[in-house]
């Protein structure tokens, strides 16, 4: 039983860091229609920055997530502007292959500078405190990461429903010549999509190197969740990135417990497979 | 006093094709101005040239005296231009509400927002009954009116209409064409494109007929409504 719930509690703590960082790949695809492949790597630009800036100035990654939000809004923004801009409205192709240059680009940028080697940084304030909850024992930087995640992507989601701004992104979304008959500028609204996509993952990022290891290869399992997680929770929506991160994660952990450590992500890919030939929308898409 | 809406000799082409050529027209403020024309002729075609969803390769469009021939449409609506698109085009998924605050964006004052929700509401009652729903759940007549109002929130100074009463019953055709009378009644300047070409040019001031991009004639209503040619070639008498 104990370990159930241990279990259990993995896998929702996974399953809340797996929503936000699918949902800034979410917003995108939802509003844009682009895929951002270089997705992983903003993530792992998020996990460098936040490493070093802890490991040479002190800073908490409960701290600087409000740097790596910021940084990779500006990221995100200026891939916007330099990238994706130039390639919307060519062949459907020239979204996918220019930002996979740029993964390649960033990933090869730190391979060269911060080398292959893996990098945990150690001295946080919460590092080995955990709580014990019902015979579980559950690790602290996690379960404040997990609370942080579902807290980002609530602000997201009331933004999107309730404010003026959030109406305007869903119209851009739904109707993008209407939108401009309505006086948006619908330019301005990809470029602050794509910079709120990128201030998604970098917060995840950040968060994320309180207590796992960053190395320039960590985006790319984390990307092919978040890809999971957008296709099961249906474009564009932050509710159903949520409950299919959820259940992402606890199929992980699940699985991994139960069947054996090296199968979970050959379940994650299973119950994926699965939906996505009963549900080609994905569970919760339109 | 010079027109408030001047269209001096536009051409416009969709990829290498040719859909307006050399077209002109004026309006003048407190008009209801009529463009007739059959399928094809390229009426949509010149309304979103005016409303800066797409720009002419040649000629000009000048507003209150401001030349906007090249503006993007989210600043034509700036200066009080709004058109309301051919086919509704509603955001399918919001609200009625979310909606018609929409049409408002380029509004920043909450009060003069509430002000015109109330305005509208009074207008089209169905629509406060129905702010809560999303507009893809309405009835076609209750879309209609939605985007109409939605229009008006930009509360502009001249509006632009493109078959707003595309299939609509009967009385709801009728209950538009009154509507757009009242809203001229209010100050607001109209071009209006129309299948129901009668009904259009009794209400209508003057208008101007397309054939294939160019003009083929214009005159008062009273005048196009007494010619045998329109009669024959628009309302099949
Ligand atoms: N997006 C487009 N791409 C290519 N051709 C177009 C496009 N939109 C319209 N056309 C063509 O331009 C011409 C004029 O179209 P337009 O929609 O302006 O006609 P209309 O007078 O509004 O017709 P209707 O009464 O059917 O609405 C038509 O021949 C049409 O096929
Ligand atoms: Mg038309």
């Amino acid at each position: 039983m104990g370990n159930f719930l241990q279990v259990l509690i993995d896998g929702l703590l996974n399953g809340l860091l797996y929503a936000l960082v699918a949902a800034g790949l979410s917003l995108i695809w939802g509003v844009m229609d682009v895929i951002n492949f270089a997705h992983g790597e903003f993530l792992m630009v998020a996990m460098y920055l936040s490493y070093w800036l802890g490991f040479l100035l002190d800073i908490d990654p409960f701290i600087s997530w409000i740097a790596g939000g910021i940084f990779l809004f500006l990221l995100g923004a200026v891939t916007y502007r330099l990238i994706i801009k130039n390639s919307l409205g060519k062949a459907a192709m020239a979204p996918l292959l220019a930002t996979f240059g740029l993964s390649m680009l960033l990933k090869n940028f730190c391979m060269n500078v911060f080398t292959p080697n893996f990098r945990l940084l150690s001295g946080n304030w919460l590092e080995g405190r955990t709580i014990a909850f019902g015979g579980a024992i559950v690790p602290l930087p996690q379960l404040v990461t997990a609370l942080f995640a579902f807290a980002v992507l609530g602000v997201l989601y009331w933004m999107l429903k309730k404010t003026r701004l959030g109406w305007a992104i869903q119209a851009t979304a739904m109707d993008k010549e209407a939108a401009e008959l309505m006086g948006i500028d619908t330019e301005r609204i990809y470029l602050l999509v794509f910079g709120m996509g990128g201030a998604c993952v970098g917060i995840a990022g950040s968060l994320m190197t309180s207590y796992l290891a960053v190395y320039p290869e960590v985006g790319g399992l984390f990307s092919l969740i978040a890809f999971v997680v957008v296709a099961l929770g249906g474009f564009g929506s932050i509710p159903g990135a949520l409950l299919a991160a959820l259940l992402i994660g606890l199929v992980e952990s699940f699985s991994g417990f139960y069947i054996a450590a090296v199968v979970k992500y050959v379940a994650v890919f299973a119950v994926y497979l699965g939906v996505i030939l009963l549900r080609p929308r994905g569970l919760f898409g339109w | 006093m010079p027109p408030m809406l001047e269209v001096k000799n536009i051409s416009c082409s969709y990829d290498e094709a040719r859909v307006i050529t050399d077209l002109s027209l004026e309006i003048r403020a407190g008009e209801i101005v009529a463009i007739l024309g059959a399928n094809g002729a390229g009426k949509s075609t010149t309304m979103r040239a005016i409303a800066g969803l797409l720009h002419p390769e040649k000629g000009s469009v000048l507003f209150e005296g401001e030349d906007i021939t090249n503006l993007p449409a989210s600043q034509v609506i700036r200066r009080g231009l709004c058109y309301i698109p051919e086919g509704r085009r509603l955001f399918s998924r919001l609200t009625v509400r979310e909606n018609l605050e929409l049409g408002a964006y380029t509004e920043s004052s909450r009060e003069a927002i509430d002000q015109r929700l109330e305005e509208v509401f009074a207008m089209f009652p169905i629509l406060k009954a129905r702010s809560a729903q999303r507009a893809e759940t309405m009835s076609g007549g209750e879309q209609q009116m939605c985007a109409i109002a939605r229009g008006l929130m930009s509360e502009p100074r001249l509006l632009m209409l493109d078959e707003v009463s595309l299939g609509l019953m009967p009385s709801l055709v009728e209950k538009v064409f009154e509507t757009v009378v009242e809203i001229r009644r209010k100050g607001v300047t109209i071009l209006i494109v129309e299948q129901m070409v009668q009904e259009a040019l009794e209400i209508a001031d003057r208008g101007y007929v397309l054939q294939t991009g160019k003009l083929v004639t214009s005159g008062t209503a009273r005048e196009l409504l007494d010619s045998d040619e329109i009669r024959k070639a628009y309302m099949g008498m």
